[in-house]
């Protein structure tokens, strides 16, 4: 252990840059290194995870960067250069890695070795970490590692990142590579084409461009790197290309084609001596599940169930674990108006801040949730068989079978939707689905649709009331969502996202038990980021609409009238309730009223009274509600939301529920003097929706097409802050959310009229 | 000459090239199927499509579209 104390890095922590293939145990092997000790972010101007950790052996620290999974450095997008930037220390955020440490998977060296051959290129100390070498024995693999470093100078270090088996050899042999200079190794491409990389170098400039970002200049024929505005990719180093490229392609060396045939030709030859394969691979047990599951038979019925499953896991959690955090925040509410005289500051620590606070927190469990099953359908390698039995369902809307599980999981919430959709590599693909996924009908929609379908769709049944014509109805709105979200998918890479279908060349890895403490952390993950990153956000967001529902606070007349006769009732209460004691309520539901003691005059008046109190204070609100600056946006966009069947009220309450969908039963049961404790299934509610009228007539506002508008306006729009939040973060851009709220609108607008005039017209 | 989609469950073949410079071809030979190449079909989903190989010891899914592209040679 003599590297404490010699070179310059000892000093301070060493940087070590993670690599390799998908499902070669990477992130399971991060986390065994940095135990867990790890920061996320994102790189700037691109999609790309930037996550970091640290490590300490022998007094050494270790700075780790774990680089997104990859099958080859060859950068054709911003997303895929951010690795390559990294490891050349052309990345602003990070210094130049000190050690790579590549990690391939013992069962499948070939593959892997042509990633480990572009690693070796870049000219850094490496350190190989082999994985899965008992999977490769149950493969019949035989691999002596000591004749693969006879082959290629770096170290090879068996590991079990599952078990943490191999981590201090691998942290040793780290520390060691550091010190030493980078390993020679001989390039694998033919002698025609160095000479020509050798010239694009001199093109550019002494040491204006690295040697491999000179191959890769003349390997891309995407043209991306050409066009990327590198530092040294001049216009001669450009032009020069397409005859470098003829020259090579007449010496037998075709552009791109020769990386590939050069580099698993090095694989073959390094790996030959080193690893006795048997003649025919041997069944194991992985294989006889993917027979089972891939078979279009169980295969399909396998999927359903898992995709139900996972459907059904996540709608039932949103329920009972949105009445533990409203209880949680009906509580801290209690509280906050028991310290705090009534006033603007306990509405806003009340309706702004602990409403936001819920709203955000509402989410957690369901996320949670959600990437504990996606973890363990990723970990277990059934995630690609998913996206390989939906693949050609989805081609058909233009997008790949990577897709569909984001697309599946909105539909319990667009928020672990749009994060699941980072699987998806092409960046088109990822968009739509990101784009699309606020459109299925997610769980916060379920409170409109109940409100509004049992107060105002007749109970009806038909086949011998085996289908209600409420559950028609709800069955209708969840269609509509589905429907229209692969219709707009379909426009949106016709249009905007057009491009070729990206291809769908998938690995189906090896099946294997998922890691509790991979998916455990994966689901913390992603609860803490969405609790980061969304939750400000939505917080201010909700602060905004809580003033413009309380200000102004004008006393007009007929407020100041209320209010007199407010203090009024609240003294003759307060003077009963010290001699009156009412009877404790009963606190099961069942019980007749009949068995009940009949209430004393006495009683009976204190009851009363109460009853107005609440009433009058619930007028107030309501008429505070009207005068405020949201009851008077409400009435400027009245002549906008008429011709949707819509009055003032539901004008403001559509504006009011930004923030949160679910918001609007809560402003509806305000405006009409409820009081904001109403839920979805609340009969006064109901009633008062019944009954409510147009100003100045009898005609109801709430007939059978209203509803419906309400609903479908509901189904199709964006009112949820933290699903633009999160868009906004996963896209990396203000533009997207800001363009999926407009299109959304105005879908939601248009649907709405549609159904209202449709169902008038029809004479519902 | 035959490609990839054209062969039956169970055969197996050799690739002799790949058609195409663009994006799906370098990702086909990025992922092992380089002239030369050994593999045997394994199966299709259960919509026909895409396929499921098996390449270098390991299992590959691509469309038909994609492996039509693959020229090869029966072994």
């Amino acid at each position: 252990m003599t590297a404490t104390a010699t070179s310059s890095p000892a000093t301070r922590a060493l940087t070590v840059a993670l690599i390799g293939n998908p499902n070669t145990g990477k992130s399971t092997l991060f986390n065994a290194l940095s135990g867990g000790r790890v920061r996320t972010g994102n790189y700037p101007g691109v999609t790309v995870e930037k996550k970091t950790g640290k490590a300490e052996f022998h007094g050494r620290q270790f700075k780790l960067i774990d680089l997104p999974g990859t099958y080859s450095l060859a950068p054709r997008s911003p997303d895929e250069m951010v690795a390559v930037d990294v490891l050349l220390g052309r990345q602003s955020q990070e210094s130049r890695p000190d050690v790579v440490l590549c990690i391939v998977d013992a069962s499948n060296l070939e593959r892997n070795f042509y990633l480990l051959s572009q690693v070796l290129e870049l000219g850094l100390p490496t350190v190989v970490a082999v994985n899965m070498m008992d999977l490769a024995e149950e493969r019949g693999l035989k691999i002596q590692l000591d004749k693969l470093r006879a082959q290629v100078p770096v170290e090879f270090i068996p590991v079990q990142a599952h078990r943490g088996k191999g981590l201090n050899e691998l942290k040793q042999a780290l520390s060691t590579a550091a010190d030493k200079p980078p390993a020679k190794i001989a390039s694998p491409f033919p002698d025609a084409f160095k000479t020509e990389v050798t010239k694009l170098e001199q093109l550019a400039g002494e040491g204006a461009l690295p040697r491999y970002l000179a191959e890769r200049l003349l390997l891309d024929t995407s043209g991306y790197l050409a066009g990327a505005h590198l530092a040294g990719v001049t216009p001669p180093v450009i032009d020069a290309l397409p005859a470098a490229r003829e020259r090579l392609a007449k010496a037998g060396a075709p552009v791109p084609a020769i990386e590939a045939m050069a580099r698993y030709q090095w694989a073959a030859n390094v790996l030959k001596p080193a690893v006795t394969r048997p003649t025919k691979r041997p069944d194991n047990f992985s294989d006889r599940v993917d027979r089972l599951l891939t078979h279009w038979f169980f295969g399909t019925a396998f999927f359903l169930l898992v995709m139900f499953l996972l459907f059904q896991a996540v709608s039932w959690i949103a329920g009972p674990s949105g009445d533990i955090i409203d209880g949680l925040i009906g509580i801290a509410s209690d509280w906050v108006s028991s310290v705090l005289a009534e006033g603007p500051l306990q509405s806003l620590i009340n309706n702004g801040i602990l409403a936001g606070v819920g709203g955000v927190i509402v989410f957690v469990p369901q996320i949670m949730l959600l990437f504990f099953f996606i973890a363990i359908l990723e970990d277990c390698g059934y995630m690609a068989r998913a996206a390989y039995l939906m693949d050609k369902l989805m081609v058909r809307v233009g997008l790949s079978g990577k897709s569909f599980i984001p697309l599946l999981s909105s539909f319990a919430c667009a928020i672990p939707g749009m994060m699941a959709a980072r699987v998806i590599e092409n960046r088109r693909d990822r968009l739509v689905t990101i784009l699309v996924a606020p459109l299925m009908s997610c769980s916060a929609r379920l409170p409109v649709y109940v409100l509004l379908t049992q107060a105002f769709i007749p109970e009806q049944s038909y086949l011998g009331g085996l289908i209600s014509l409420q559950g028609l109805v709800m069955f209708a709105m969840y269609s509509i969502g589905a429907i229209v979200g692969i219709g707009m998918a379909w426009l949106l890479k016709l249009t905007i996202l057009r491009g070729p279908t990206p291809p769908f060349v998938l690995e189906l890895p090896t099946y294997k038990w998922p890691g509790l403490w991979i998916v455990l952390h994966r689901m913390f993950e992603q609860g803490w980021a969405f609790i980061y990153r969304a939750g400000t956000l939505i917080l201010a967001v909700s602060v905004v609409v809580w003033a413009l529902a309380y200000y102004p606070r004008t006393k007009t007349e007929p407020i100041r009238v209320a209010s007199e006769r407010e203090a009024v009732l609240a003294s003759e209460v307060a003077t009963l309730e010290k001699t009156v004691v009412l009877p404790e309520e009963e606190a099961s539901a069942d019980s007749k009223p009949a068995e009940k003691p009949p209430l004393t005059p006495e009683q009976q008046q204190l009851v009363d009274k109460k009853a107005e109190l609440d009433d009058v204070r619930n007028h107030i609100a309501a008429t505070h509600l009207e005068n405020s600056y949201l009851g008077q946006m409400g009435k400027v966009i009245e002549p906008a939301v008429r011709p949707l069947g819509w009055d003032w009220k539901l004008g403001s309450a559509a504006i009011a529920s930004f923030p949160a969908r679910e918001v609007i039963v809560a402003t509806l049961g305000t405006i009409y003097g409820l009081g904001d404790s109403q839920e979805a299934e609340s009969k006064p509610l109901q009633e008062r929706l019944q009954a409510a009228t147009w100003s100045g007539s009898k005609k109801p506002v709430y007939t059978i097409p209203v509803a419906l508008s309400v609903m479908v306006f509901f189904a199709l729009c964006a009112q949820c802050a933290s699903t633009l939040a999160i868009m906004k973060r996963e896209t990396g851009s203000y533009w997207w959310p800001v363009f999926t709220f407009v299109y959304m609108t105005t879908l939601a607008y248009i649907g709405a009229f549609i159904a209202y005039q449709l169902g008038t017209w029809l004479g519902w | 000459m035959t490609t990839l989609a054209e062969m039956k469950i169970g055969q197996s073949a050799s690739v002799t090239s790949i058609d195409g410079v663009d994006e799906i071809s370098i990702r086909l030979m990025e992922m092992g199927l380089v002239p030369g190449t050994e593999f045997t079909i394994l199966g299709t989903a259960p919509l026909g499509d895409p396929l499921e190989i098996e390449v270098r010891g390991y299992r590959l899914s691509l469309r038909k579209s994609e492996a039509s592209r693959v020229q090869v040679t029966a072994v």
